[in-house]
């Protein structure tokens, strides 16, 4: 940008995520394409602009490198901060590849500039924002054929002046939640036509509502976001390799939540495993909820596992050991992977001896006895 | 698809190394993924990349636990971290000192593992040599790619000067070449030996 | 444009330097006076009776927008101004007016000023507003980051010592004794809290911005002069209003101008202009009076006058305007002023 290469563009240093979404919010409210990107507690300082830019529907751009929720603080990998924000209005994409985050991205300016609502796409945080592999660059003049210029219906102009942002009260506010909601009732279609309008441009399927892998005769099916589907797939081959029938679902459009094609993608199965990078304290599964309205009334036996919190990772082996226990039916309705419960005993034992408020973090430091973290 | 786990400490070029690693492998028309562990961005602090390299796209995201290659970067992790945590019993082992292995106190641990995969090699007294700095990373890298044979030197020569600013990718070149040098006499020297 | 000369034109029928724009020359009128002003916040809002905000901002507003020939984009923070200027489906804004959040205003502005110059529009110009509340409080972080980074936007703040839409709360300016919602007049130390509170100006100054100036209600081709100084500027400039509320200070609608006045006068709110972190002008005191004169028309501050009442608080109020005396040299023979 200082070297004119990208021009023309304005680059705005703030304070704070807060100010970096409202920056984004006037850009966007003066007719231009703006774009952002956060992550953790950053994606939670930001959340009032989050909102307010869904509610204008300004079609802001943004990447959330997905990332951990503190307390106890925590820089690494997991849904917490995106799965906070399923419900502001904005649409969600996660990314399974470098490549596809890339391609995402210009997927989602279309998306956003046609329907007039922001979209978020999340990639893993560390996971595939740290790692080195290939990625194909567009040309610039093929993303320009494939994206039109940004002409808003309304923008802030001396020209032809208008108000964004008035008060509305009970008399009209159902409405425009209304409209805000059948916006995103679009995007169920709108996302995969532009998907293929993509595949027609640049040759890679990217994006879509979602993916399904070996599913069309699989006993047991795996639902996952993000990057871990990966290794999903790879234990899935491996134990497809071995005889068992199992297939995965990738969710590659969480809000919208595609209902009708999960539904389809899962409805034949026996057991479904929903994979879960995030945690609803209080009940569980994120995810899940969605899933089970998707497959109302069917007789399938779904279980949530938590995995990958703060972090952890999560290995082909372990991911391994699970579908085949879901796959027998033996798994438990929720359940954490690779959690260390004599770990959490030990704090409950402790916590029963004395009744009183305090840090959990600590203590289980002090047992667990880390100072620094294993080199795996 | 053939793992890669390297060790050494921030500051050193450990995810430099790795990032290397997957160009040359890319150059060579082969998939390539290098990543950091993460959250350990001081100096000095023990740090581990990894890579990843495979005829075919590469899916898995784990970290790298039983690597088919260990890089050690820096000998004094060796009795800190537990480095050597899911080598493959088949697997490379290349450190970069100017000790030998039973000067380092690992003649146990590479008893009973076939010789001609370890080997230790001056990394950063070559790098030093040529750029004036002891970074060892671009150097053990060749001295990986002779070790193992699963690169080309000149890919290597190709991903430091892709990867390292110009001012330096000249003499970490050379620095390479030694040390591809060094470790192809060593493994002549160890083939020559009589066995047992 | 020069300035006009007060100092010949006196009208004490009125107790004060206001004078008629059809005494003037038309350039130095008001442009409140002119047929063809844009009535950037026009008639028809939800405003109180004597509402100060909706006075100052048509004032500053229609002052910005003659200045940069009607190309002017607004970006309001949550408060009254926008809660009573934009009950859906009506608003009064006949200039390009976005509200977004409480606490963002400065940032929207930014954002708006980035665009501008992106697309090459370098005639509009930008300016953010809001209450104390959405200034001082909340938006302050995106205040002071918008004057850090040098953004052009004009701030204009219109101070009403509290969250008067919300309630009539305490805010970062709310003055030491007075009673609010949340600062109730009761205890040894009734209503707000001496030494707290912060000086917004003074702040902004801090921040080495080419334009800060306070102005009141009171002298409105003041406030329009100040605005029209720092249109002629580019950058972060921030402007400070006294704005009185007869809702949230218990006065009498008709007393908002003599009330803004007199905060003048006894040294309450100093006057003055900043440029480059230095003050470089100030509004001297006509008439000093005591703070008296300006805190008994205010319910917020009867708890003061009543039986026995607390001089010993309002001796303290007026030792704090007399340190603002002294502080700016307010009166005539203390230092440089207009």
């Amino acid at each position: 940008m200082k070297l004119g290469e990208l021009s023309p563009c304005e680059f705005v240093n703030v304070e704070s995520e807060f100010a970096a979404m409202s920056v984004a919010i006037g850009a966007s409210a003066a007719g231009a394409r703006a774009y952002t990107a956060t992550a953790s507690q950053g994606l939670l300082f930001m959340v009032e602009a989050v909102y307010n830019a869904a509610g204008l529907g300004l079609p802001i751009v943004m990447t959330v490198a997905n990332r951990a929720i503190g307390a106890p603080i925590n820089i690494w990998n997991d849904h917490s901060d995106a799965m906070s924000q399923r419900d502001s209005g904005w649409i969600q994409l996660y990314a399974e590849t470098n490549q596809e985050a890339l391609d995402l991205h210009i997927q989602a300016f279309r998306l956003a500039e046609e329907l007039s609502t922001p979209v978020m796409v999340c990639m893993d945080g560390f996971i595939l924002t740290h790692a080195y592999e290939e990625v194909e660059m567009p040309a610039q003049a093929d993303v320009d054929a494939f994206l039109p210029a940004f002409e808003p219906r309304q923008v802030l102009d001396p020209d032809e002046p208008v108000t964004i942002g008035a008060m509305v009260g009970p008399e009209a506010f159902t409405e425009v939640k209304i409209l805000q909601h059948y916006k995103q009732m679009l995007a169920l279609d709108r996302i995969p036509e532009i998907a293929a309008d993509f595949q027609r441009a640049f040759g890679r399927d990217s994006g879509g509502l979602v993916r399904p892998y070996r599913t069309e005769d699989a006993e047991t099916i795996v639902v996952a976001l993000g990057s871990v589907l990966g290794t999903i797939e790879e234990a899935v081959d491996e134990l497809r390799e071995e005889g068992v029938r199992i297939g995965a679902l990738a969710l590659t459009s969480f809000r919208p939540f595609p209902l009708d094609a999960v539904r389809a993608a899962l409805e034949h199965a026996t057991n479904v495993v929903v994979l879960e990078k995030a945690l609803a304290v209080g009940i569980g599964g994120i995810v899940t909820s969605n899933v089970r309205l998707a497959l109302s009334g069917l007789p399938i036996h779904g279980s949530t596992v938590i995995a990958g919190l703060g972090g952890r990772p999560i290995t082909q082996r372990s991911l391994r050991d699970l579908f085949l226990r879901a796959h027998a039916g033996e798994l438990e309705s929720l359940s954490f992977l690779d959690a260390d419960w004599g770990l959490v005993e030990r704090e409950l034992q402790r916590m029963s001896q004395m009744q009183r408020s305090g840090p959990h973090a600590e203590n289980i430091l002090r047992d667990v006895g880390a100072v620094a973290h294993k080199a795996v | 698809m053939f793992e890669v786990r390297i060790h050494g400490r921030g500051g050193q070029g450990v995810v430099t190394a790795a990032e290397m690693l997957s160009l040359a492998a890319f150059d060579e028309g082969r998939h390539a993924q290098a990543f950091p562990s993460f959250g350990s961005e001081r100096n000095g602090a023990p740090v581990v990349s990894f890579c990843r390299i495979d005829d075919r796209p590469i899916r898995s995201r784990e970290p790298v636990a039983e690597p088919d290659a260990l890089l050690i970067q820096d000998p004094t992790l060796l009795h800190q971290v537990d480095v050597f945590a899911g080598l493959k019993p088949d697997g490379y082992l290349l450190v970069n000192t100017a000790r030998s292995f039973a000067e380092l106190g690992l003649g146990d641990f590479v008893a009973g593992r076939p010789a001609q995969r370890l080997l230790t090699v001056p990394a950063s007294d070559l790098a030093r040599e040529h750029t004036g700095r002891p970074v060892a990373n671009a150097a053990l890298l060749a001295g990986f790619a002779a070790l193992s044979g699963l690169l080309s030197l000149a890919s290597v020569e190709l991903a430091i000067r892709e990867k390292l600013p110009a001012r330096v990718a000249e003499g970490n070149v050379l620095a390479a070449r030694d040390a591809h040098a060094w470790v192809v006499d060593e493994m002549r020297e160890l083939a020559d030996a009589p066995t047992g | 444009m020069s300035a006009p000369d007060k100092t010949r034109i006196r009208f004490y029928q009125t107790g004060s330097f206001a004078v008629g724009g059809r005494l003037l020359d038309p350039e130095q009128r008001s442009v409140q006076a002119e047929g063809e002003r844009t009535n950037a916040i026009t008639c028809g809002h939800r405003a109180c009776q004597g509402c100060g905000e909706a006075l100052g901002a048509r004032y500053a507003l229609d002052a910005a927008v003659r200045a940069a020939q009607g190309r002017v984009i607004a970006a309001n923070a949550t408060g009254c101004l926008e809660v009573f200027s934009t009950p859906y489906p009506e608003t009064s804004w006949q200039i390009p007016w976005v509200h977004s959040l409480f606490g963002n205003a400065p940032a929207v502005a930014t954002g708006i000023a980035a665009a501008l110059k992106a697309k090459g529009r370098e005639d509009v110009r930008v300016i953010g507003q809001g209450g104390d509340g959405g200034t001082v409080d909340i938006g302050f972080g995106c205040l002071s980051g918008m004057f850090e980074r040098g953004d052009d936007v004009l701030y204009l703040c219109y101070d009403n010592e509290g969250y008067m839409n919300t309630g009539v709360q305490r805010s970062g300016a709310t003055p030491p004794a007075a009673r609010t919602a949340t600062t109730q007049a009761v205890g040894a130390e009734p209503g707000n809290v001496f030494g707290q509170g912060k000086s917004a100006p003074l702040i902004a100054m801090a921040h080495e911005i080419p334009y800060v100036a306070t102005a009141t209600v009171a002298e409105l081709r003041d406030l329009e002069q100040k605005v029209e100084a720092a249109m002629e500027l580019h950058g972060p400039r921030y402007i400070h209003v006294f704005v009185p509320c007869p809702l949230g200070w218990g006065s009498a609608s008709s007393d908002t101008i003599r009330l803004a006045r007199l905060a003048k006068e006894t040294g309450i709110f100093p006057v003055f202009e900043a440029r480059d972190g230095v003050v470089s002008g100030v509004s001297k005191i006509r008439r000093r009076l005591p703070v008296e004169e300006y805190l008994r028309p205010q319910r917020r501050f009867a708890h003061l006058f009543g039986d026995p009442g607390r001089p010993d608080v309002v001796a303290r109020i007026q030792a704090g305007a007399d340190r603002n005396i002294a502080r700016f040299g307010l009166l005539e023979d203390e230092g440089e002023g207009r």
